[in-house]
């Protein structure tokens, strides 16, 4: 699909409603960049994860990205694989996750972040009609990568109005590069290093490259994740070009703390801060 | 997934992608161009006269192939039909394994990589990798779950003498699903300058068909060699399956063979029923997202893998090959499940009648040979994928388990006093666990 193809007019999206509302959450960013905080979807328990989430709104968040425990997190660093973990372990099940994105979406765009056995298992077709049912705009799935995996998948996503969101990383060649970015709706996904999520501590160097590799291709806005963890790191995210900064294993962390919310609300503030808010 | 396309073989490449509506490539997007890099590489070397010529030379000359047919007398005596071993018991390290890692060793240094890693659960593929790394002077880490480490520390020895870097992993059950899912995490990271030896026929395209060519000298020597001493095929093949590289070795060889049957043997666990086991084929599971392929998984109603069960580390695993699962479904190949006390009682089986110390795994295929009745097979060959030297404390624990201090009992084979006396029933002639407890 060429990029020529797609209007940016509202109501034409291929992501229909998923994407329109994503759209406008960038366009109305404050500061430098939109503020895209991760969230364990049911960690440490449901009841103050639907805290942490209130926190997020509170502390600024553009769109949340729901994140759905999963036993095999294959792209995830040991932050949020043990966040993950102790979340099944509790019994937080998908449905548990979907009415905290329910309630979320009630003050922002919501993407889930959920692994591909769990869209498969009931059927792509079903799960994403239950992602629109809850209101949901967006779906990330970081092990169904762009080609004849994710073809249908797309499709689907399109179909309910739901933004399908691909990732597209620094071992990613030009040309597939283009590819990847035809296809994202909403954002497209940049990964800021060669790794698993977790949080680095020098990053910027790399920033530039991947940020400007992903605009040449993108007609979305780019949101740069994995690593990004302060202030200064989402400062320097939207001083190389990034649209969105996507932040994850340091809120998960902090929604370990005693002390959560405010653990939560402190990161939060240091990431306004960085974005010039 | 019967809605997922079926998409023939790469066109670009040969190397298949998918078989049926199994396989595919489920994982990062950073993973993508080193699979591609590697079914690139594969292409070139699968028919690369001087790859495989090298190849060939350290298979035969260190690993020690071909291995010997043997047609085990005992065995057959007792069956009533003609019963070979394929010794891949015999070969350097151990098992087959060593087939899969010293390829795969040799295709990285083509690569120009300098870096492996490796999953391993009983620590047989962590071995073998670490090597071949050895022998071809590259670094070598190998993820290995800390239950396991705990029980085979003698592999983890073994490992780390030959140079290689045993990477613990705690997360889950701390077996080999985590261990794979660890050393993919770590490709992620390392993807530059690493290559991965994945060690079953699992895991993203183009690695189910990358193990499959580099195991299948298991079946083409097989055939060569019943054809010798036979004079014709075999009605069947045998194999036990976990991930299912020794089984889809022998089985590629006698694909094209129609009148060959292709039967696989899965862990039955605790019993089918229990929940218990590794038999996805067996029980029909459903294709599902696992180390980065579509393929039948143990999963609970939401989508979380299940962990499985079995007395052999090498067939603890929820998943299993893409091709088998396609070969069920066409119907080409036959599956079934031995449970774990039946393994148990055929390592000692086949120790007591060909004085070959089985691996656990093998043990499974042989317990099916040994005591399920095939009145429609005349010969047959089954893959003794390794040998037992890593299983026997855990084995004979089993055995104790099962019988108390009449686990390692003698029976005179020739009982001595002059007439001959009716010796008392050899504890595994009797073939089920059931039978068998009941004397």
């Amino acid at each position: 699909m060429s990029t020529s193809d797609r209007s940016t007019a509202a109501g034409t999206l291929r992501g229909g409603a998923g994407e329109e509302r994503i759209a406008a959450a960038f366009a109305d960013a404050a500061g430098s960049a939109a503020l895209m905080p991760y969230l364990m979807g049911g960690y440490p328990d449901v009841e103050t994860s639907r805290r942490l989430a209130r926190a997020y709104v509170d502390g600024g968040a553009d769109l949340v990205e729901l994140g759905v425990p999963y036993s095999d997190p294959l792209a995830d660093g040991p932050v949020i694989h043990a966040a993950g973990t102790a979340a099944l372990d509790a019994g937080v099940t998908v449905d548990d996750v979907l009415r905290i994105g329910e309630r979320l979406a009630v003050d922002v765009p919501v993407a889930l972040m959920v692994y591909a056995n769990l869209v498969m298992r009931p059927g792509f077709e079903r799960f994403v009609g239950r992602l629109r049912d809850a209101g949901l705009s967006g779906l990330i799935v970081p092990d169904l990568p762009i080609g004849e995996e994710s073809a249908e998948v797309v499709a689907a996503c399109d179909a309910a109005g739901i933004a399908f969101v691909p990732l597209i990383a620094p071992t990613t060649s030009d040309e597939r590069a283009a590819e990847v970015a035809a296809e994202a709706r909403g954002f497209l996904y940049a990964v800021s290093v060669t790794g698993t999520t977790g949080e680095r501590s020098a990053l910027a160097e790399q920033f530039s490259d991947v940020v400007a590799r992903a605009k040449a291709h993108a007609t979305v806005p780019v949101g740069l994740g994995f690593g990004i963890a302060t202030g200064e790191h989402a400062a320097q995210a939207a001083a190389a070009g990034a649209d969105g900064v996507i932040v994850g294993s340091r809120l998960v962390r902090a929604a370990g703390e005693p002390d959560p919310v405010a653990a939560v609300a402190a990161v939060m503030a240091d990431l306004s801060a960085g974005l010039g808010r | 997934m019967s809605s997922t396309p079926r998409t023939p073989p790469s066109p670009e490449t040969g190397i298949e992608r998918r078989y049926g509506p199994y396989g595919g490539r489920y994982v990062p997007e950073t993973l993508i161009p080193a699979l591609d890099e590697l079914e690139q590489a594969w292409t070139v070397l699968r028919t690369d006269a001087v790859f495989q010529a090298e190849l060939q030379q350290l298979s035969h000359d260190y690993a020690g192939r071909p291995t010997p047919l043997y047609l085990a007398r005992r065995i057959s005596e007792q069956v009533g039909r003609q019963v070979y071993l394929k010794r891949e018991d015999l070969l350097h390290s151990g098992a087959h394994k060593i087939n899969n890692a010293l390829g795969q060793c040799l295709i990285a240094r083509h690569m120009g990589k300098q870096r492996v890693i490796a999953e391993t659960g009983a620590g047989q593929h962590g071995v073998a990798t670490a090597t071949a790394a050895a022998l071809l002077n590259l670094d070598c880490t190998v993820y290995m779950g800390t239950e396991d480490m705990r029980r085979q520390g003698p592999n983890v020895q073994r490992m780390r003498l030959l140079g290689a870097t045993v990477a613990p992993v705690e997360s889950g059950r701390r077996t080999l699903k985590e261990a794979t899912s660890e050393a993919i995490r770590a490709w992620v990271a390392e993807v530059a300058d690493t290559h991965y030896v994945l060690g079953t026929a699992g895991g993203p395209a183009p690695y189910p068909a990358l193990v499959r060519d580099l195991q299948r000298v298991i079946g083409d020597e097989a055939r060569e060699q019943v054809l010798a001493a036979a004079g014709r095929l075999p009605d069947r093949v045998v194999a036990c399956v976990g991930g299912g590289s020794n089984a889809i070795g022998l089985f590629a060889g006698f694909l094209d063979d129609p009148s060959v049957g292709l039967l696989g043997v899965e862990a039955g666990g605790h019993g089918l029923d229990s929940g218990e086991h590794g038999a996805v084929l067996t029980t029909g599971l459903p294709g599902g997202i696992l180390h980065g392929a579509m393929s039948p998984v143990m999963q609970d109603e939401n989508g979380q893998i299940l962990e499985a069960h079995s007395v052999s580390a090498g067939l603890d695993y929820p998943g299993v090959g893409p091709q088998h699962a396609w070969l069920r479904d066409s119907g080409r190949a036959t599956y079934v499940a031995v449970e774990d006390d039946d393994a148990v009682r055929a390592f000692r089986e086949l120790s007591r009648l060909e004085g070959i110390i089985p691996a656990l795994e093998s043990s499974h295929a042989l317990h099916h040979v040994l005591h399920v009745p095939a009145p429609e097979v005349d010969v047959e060959v089954v893959c003794l994928s390794g040998r037992g030297d890593k299983d026997l404390a855990h084995a004979l624990e089993q055995l104790e388990r099962l019988e108390g201090d009449q686990a390692l009992a003698v029976t005179p084979r020739h009982p001595r006093g002059g007439a001959r006396q009716a010796a008392p029933a050899d504890p595994d002639a009797a073939g089920t666990s059931d039978a068998a407890e009941a004397q």
